[in-house]
């Protein structure tokens, strides 16, 4: 029998991968930190025309853009002269299983069964496990979901329990587990157990399958509206989804749309914390992953992410709990359309950074997603309220995460805070160079670093040269 | 008394608090790593008992048993006022007028 200690099977962890990815992802390695990245999406994925055949054969894809016009009516009413661009969204909510998740899961899925594999299984407590479990479904895999859902006193999140439900409900084996990192450790063993495939969210099925997402959002605009947004917001946590839609964009040629990421602040929240992990409202879209998955993408649950957001970003703005509950609860009450919270994370911040744009500008809202009992503001909120945190009107800057929701008390206090983009790039730089010693760094790797960050191979070299000093 | 067949919520333990990672927070390495999955009884047993479960991709877990046809509890949770403030003073904001 194996050894199935935790330090045994993290040993094994490369070899698990292996097996369940079907890529080995040496091949593309160039330097001591640096690999081919569009190397590996090129042989890894499948062009865009097939990624469209095959989501549009499993109900995914095509979903429609939305102008919401009383919400920037609002907007307006607190931006400056002339200012106050066009808000829009994109409804992924209409997908197969309710959010732009299932981009990701069709490509991985399909590839699962593609390759032969009997089932799939995803780490995940967000909706790519939905997404994942729809996928199996249509095409006959068995499938497994891991979920990070309870604390210590068996108290789960009502957001996942909700997922977790939403999975069992379209024929997926769900494994609950309490907190903490040791979910990858039941992952791997889980992968060992069955030979399943390993629909990770980072491999470049995963990544690939959002650019459908970018690409469509560059039709749907020339034709529809007459022109590309001016600036595209996505919510961001692992970084897939700004990075396949940046990418899609960018092969739909609209080179010049700004791209922003916008999570939720929870900073001061440990996210591996038995004691944290209810205390927060918001189990992904959130800084607790956005921040250190931007600084380091290869801490995902394969050797190379395929996501890799601060490569597109030209900004990363937060927006607190309050403000995110408060933007739902207006897209419902204003445009018609309740939506889960989590997706609106960008929406909070594209309301207050239209009013940075001209009146006929374009700002665009990459997503929704499904709502229902446990995943929406009234029982989140409540959840919050019997764990202790205050709820209250006032000024959302004052929100303490794990202490306190702030609803604004009107709507001109929505205000997207921008992270300091070059903090999150010398962090990357600083994370690599824990993998060489500094004199290791070759001429490919310094490359690599620059198109990592988006700066000067001059400018990386000052970077080591002041973290190393 | 649960039977075999049935369909049920089983608990275990997957790593003992001092077996868990090294990187886990003071407050995490306190409690172990904890397990819920559900699957089909494999024999005759009373709540609580140690038992063996089929899962539905059909691997064998043991654990204790806790529910029998377990039940989603998630809810629209309890009513928050604030909730329909909101509403009412946004929609004010766009020009309704406010209901005598």
């Amino acid at each position: 029998m194996s050894n199935n200690s935790y330090e045994a099977v993290m040993a094994r962890r490369d070899a698990i991968m292996r097996a369940s990815v079907g890529i080995d992802y040496s091949t593309f390695n160039t330097g001591s930190i640096g690999f081919d990245y569009e190397q590996m999406m090129k042989e890894t994925s499948y062009p865009m025309d097939e990624m469209r055949r095959i989501q549009s054969s499993v109900g995914v894809g095509s979903t429609p853009i939305i102008e919401l016009k009383n919400l920037t009516a609002l907007a307006r009413k607190y931006a400056p002269a002339g200012k106050g661009a066009r808000i829009f969204i994109k409804d992924e909510a209409a997908n197969a299983s309710g959010s732009f998740k299932d981009r990701r899961a069709s490509i991985a899925v399909y590839h699962a069964k593609k390759l032969g594999y009997k089932g799939v299984i995803a780490a995940t407590s967000g909706n790519y496990g939905a997404a994942v479990a729809s996928q199996a479904a249509k095409y006959g895999l068995d499938c497994i979901i891991v979920q990070e859902c309870y604390d210590s006193n068996a108290k789960g999140q009502p957001e996942i329990i909700e997922k977790a439900r939403k999975c069992e409900a379209l024929g997926a084996e769900v494994v609950q587990l309490s907190v903490g990192p040791e979910l990858f450790y039941k992952f791997l063993l889980l992968l060992e157990e069955t030979g399943y495939f390993n629909a990770s969210l980072y491999s470049p099925y995963g990544i690939a399958g959002v650019e459908t997402l970018g690409y469509e959002i560059a039709e749907q605009f020339k034709e529809e509206v007459g022109k590309l947004p001016d600036m595209v917001v996505c919510t961001n946590a692992g970084g897939g989804n700004l990075t396949g839609t940046a990418r899609g964009l960018h092969q739909a040629g609209a080179h010049d749309v700004q791209i922003v990421a916008a999570s939720v602040d929870l900073s001061g929240l440990h996210m591996a914390s038995d004691k944290d992990f209810n205390r927060k409202s918001f189990t992904t879209g959130h800084t607790g992953f956005g921040v250190p998955f931007t600084s380091w993408p290869d801490r995902s649950d394969v050797p190379r992410s395929a996501a890799r957001p601060l490569r597109y970003m030209d900004r990363y703005v937060t927006v607190s709990q309050g403000e995110v509950f408060y933007i739902t609860e207006a897209l419902a009450t204003l445009e018609g359309l309740e939506k889960g919270p989590a997706g609106n994370t960008s929406l909070a911040a594209a309301f207050s950074l239209a009013s940075e744009l001209d009146k006929d500008q374009i700002i665009l809202v990459q997503e929704t997603e499904y709502t229902g009992a446990g995943k929406m503001s009234q029982p989140q909120l409540s959840f919050a309220r019997e764990n202790g945190i205050a709820l209250k009107f006032g000024d959302p800057r004052t929100e303490v995460p794990g202490e306190s929701v702030i609803l604004p008390e009107n709507p001109s206090l929505i205000k997207a805070v921008d992270l300091d983009l070059m903090k999150l790039r010398r962090s990357l730089v600083k994370n690599a160079l824990k993998l060489v010693d500094t004199n290791e760094v070759s001429e490919i790797d310094l490359a690599y670093l620059a198109e990592e960050t988006r700066l000067q191979v001059a400018d990386v070299k000052k970077l080591i040269a002041e973290i190393s000093g | 008394m649960p039977n075999t067949g049935d369909w049920v919520l089983i608990h275990s333990q997957t790593l003992k608090k001092e077996e868990r990672a090294p990187q886990v927070p003071a407050d995490t390495k306190e409690v172990p790593l904890e397990m819920w999955v559900k699957g089909e009884l494999l024999e005759p047993a009373e709540i609580g008992d140690a038992v063996t479960v089929k899962t539905l991709t059909g691997r064998l877990e043991t654990g204790k048993l806790i529910e029998v046809n377990p039940v989603y509890r998630h809810s629209f949770g309890e009513f928050v006022p604030e909730l329909v403030t909101v509403s009412r003073e946004l929609r004010q904001l766009l020009g309704g007028e406010p209901h005598e």
